[in-house]
């Protein structure tokens, strides 16, 4: 408790972390007031609501999914509050006055699951609000199910944050932190369709896909599948051209193992990293 | 026996093939004021880093309080100041100040008194990143001294301060001096450690070539300055003398450095029996700049002196 109060204190007081924190909920606010409003603009009538979007249990689907993407707000907040402790030479400080590097670390770790538990939480909250609202389907028994969900989104967040500890540890300075991050979805991108080209000449018993589930950002990726297709009206046009949709939407659980995995690495590697270094 | 603060053992620290650092053993007792003395790039800084959690040792160990307590622990109780102040730009001194406290776990009680002591309560809401050099720097000494700690350690802390500044907080490191707190102070200006310390460590090239205390820093006899109406006849009694090792001539004068025991009163004497008739006559110790340049451009150098 000590550490993440250390944490927060150096957060709250910047005014940027601040104004990123509070930007990122006001967004998740905003958003969900956003597609609750109804669209008549002309002949154009519109209302998300409508859509379906909203009802039990297929919202805990897409909002995880939708939320999800606002999560590049507090990996600038990650990268930029360890660049600044390399640049304001205070991680050194901090040390000298008697922080242990493992504390230092850990007191990080501390506010990524805190932001973590309290994202998951709002978008508990807001679902169940915009649910109980627009949802067709009002049973407790439906309301409560799917809701492994929310445990995807919170891996996958917990998931992210920790590489973006991570990076920003390796690298030291939060830009190139940030443009690191783009570089690896990249190079990912990259190496699946080299594997993809090529990998089935040289090993036939394994596909790119395979291989690709265990890379770091891919697995993310992979424990909430996009939920988009899954929309009913659009379910409806794939029937229509005979194509039948049997996707599986479920959590992934075992991206979610794979996701956990990395975590774990990348914590010890950047305890690693803070050991070995001299500052 | 005094309670030992700090202890190393064959402490080595190697960028490289370079060794910054080099089988430091060292003991720092409670109590004391302690310089450690070196040119630039002596490893003082290495040094420093290494017991302070910063700079991972090559070989070698150190333990805090006799090893009861772990680095962290045992700087909980030390207040640094490392090079150049640290803090973060965007908190004012005072949460600066608070943070430090919870990451030492200590009392925030002695802030004020501390933000009072170096003169900046007046500014303590202002962002430290709008103080001035001198400032900062004052701030660093609060800081270091908000947790009343039992050793304080300070690393070239007047470099780049005015002479007014550097007096002030020679006056404060005196008085913390005067309340009992050990300090160890890393410089490389003689005057600054000559002036406030009790003990001397002296370091070059990473090795010891001296730990005592200042006095016994090299055993001198000191040296006169001589002038004589007869440069001639002076040079011949000099060389012929028993007491008198080395003599050099500067300026108008020849200093004459001893190698036993001999008062003023005797030497003049001497010289007067001799029928020399001088026209300059002073006895000087040599100044701690004298003994530290003898130290350390002597080639072999001896691990302690007593």
């Amino acid at each position: 408790m000590r550490l993440l109060r250390i944490e927060l204190y150096k957060l709250w007081h910047h005014r940027i972390s601040k104004i990123l924190i509070f930007g990122y909920f006001i967004l998740i606010f905003s958003i969900a007031i956003l597609s609750t409003l109804k669209v008549e603009w002309g002949p154009i009538k519109f209302h998300l609501a409508d859509q379906g979007i909203f009802n039990f249990p297929y919202i805990w689907h897409f909002n995880t999914f939708m939320i999800a993407l606002l999560k590049i707000f507090f990996a600038i907040i990650i990268v930029a509050m360890i660049g600044n402790e390399y640049s304001y030479k205070t991680l050194k400080q901090n040390l000298i006055d008697g922080l242990s590097k493992a504390e230092f670390l850990r007191s990080k770790v501390y506010a990524i699951l805190a932001f973590v538990l309290l994202s998951t939480f709002l978008v508990f909250a807001i679902s169940l609000l915009l649910g109980g609202l627009y949802s067709d389907y009002t049973e407790l028994s439906i309301v409560f199910s799917d809701l492994e969900y929310l445990l995807a989104y919170a891996v996958k967040l917990f998931g992210f944050f920790t590489f973006c500890l991570f990076l920003s540890l390796l690298i030291k300075r939060s830009a190139f932190a940030l443009g690191f991050l783009v570089l690896w979805q990249v190079f990912e991108g990259i190496v699946f369709g080299l594997m993809k080209w090529k990998l089935s000449d040289w090993i036939p018993a394994l596909s790119a896909e395979q291989v690709f589930q265990f890379f770091p950002l891919n697995a993310m990726g992979n424990i909430i599948k996009e939920p988009f297709s899954r929309l009913s009206a659009i379910k409806n046009i794939a029937d229509q051209i005979g194509e039948g949709l049997d996707k599986d939407y479920s959590v992934s659980f075992f991206s979610l193992i794979i996701v956990l995995l990395w975590s774990v690495l990348f914590i010890a590697a950047s305890y690693r990293l803070l050991k070995q270094r001299d500052l | 026996m005094p309670e030992t603060l700090l202890q190393l053992h064959a402490l080595t620290k190697k960028y490289g093939s370079l060794t910054a650092v080099n089988e430091l053993s060292l003991r720092l007792e409670k109590g004391k004021v302690y310089g450690l003395l070196g040119p630039n790039g002596s490893g003082k800084s290495t040094t420093l880093g290494m017991v302070l959690n910063v700079v991972n040792p090559s070989s070698g160990s150190f333990e805090w309080y006799g090893g009861t307590k772990t680095t962290h622990q045992a700087l909980k109780h030390i207040g640094a100041i490392i090079e150049r102040p640290n803090f973060y730009p965007y908190l004012t001194a005072f949460q600066n100040l608070k943070l430090i406290c919870q990451i030492k776990q200590c009392s925030a009680a002695h802030i004020q008194e501390q933000l009072e002591l170096v003169g900046l309560w007046a500014r303590k809401d202002s962002k430290f990143s709008t103080y001035s050099l001198g400032m900062k720097q004052r701030l660093a000494i609060a800081a270091a001294l908000v947790n009343q700690p039992e050793l304080l350690i300070l690393d070239e802390h007047t470099n780049g301060l005015d002479p007014e500044g550097i007096h002030q907080i020679r006056a404060l490191i005196t008085s913390i001096a005067a309340r009992g707190t050990s300090i160890l102070l890393a410089s490389h200006l003689l005057d600054e450690v000559e002036k406030v310390c009790t003990d001397v460590i002296v370091l070059k090239n990473g090795n010891k070539y001296y730990e005592g205390s200042v006095d016994g820093l090299n055993p001198s006899f000191g040296y006169f300055e001589i002038a004589a109406q007869s440069e001639s006849s002076l040079v011949t009694f000099l060389e012929q003398h028993t007491s008198i090792g080395e003599i050099s001539k500067k300026k108008e004068c020849f200093h004459v450095l001893l190698t036993e025991e001999l008062s003023a009163e005797q030497f003049s004497q001497q010289l007067q029996e001799a029928g020399l008739l001088l026209t300059h006559f002073v006895k000087k110790q040599p100044s701690l700049e004298d003994q530290f340049l003898l130290l350390t451009q002597s080639e072999k150098h001896a691990t302690t002196a007593h």
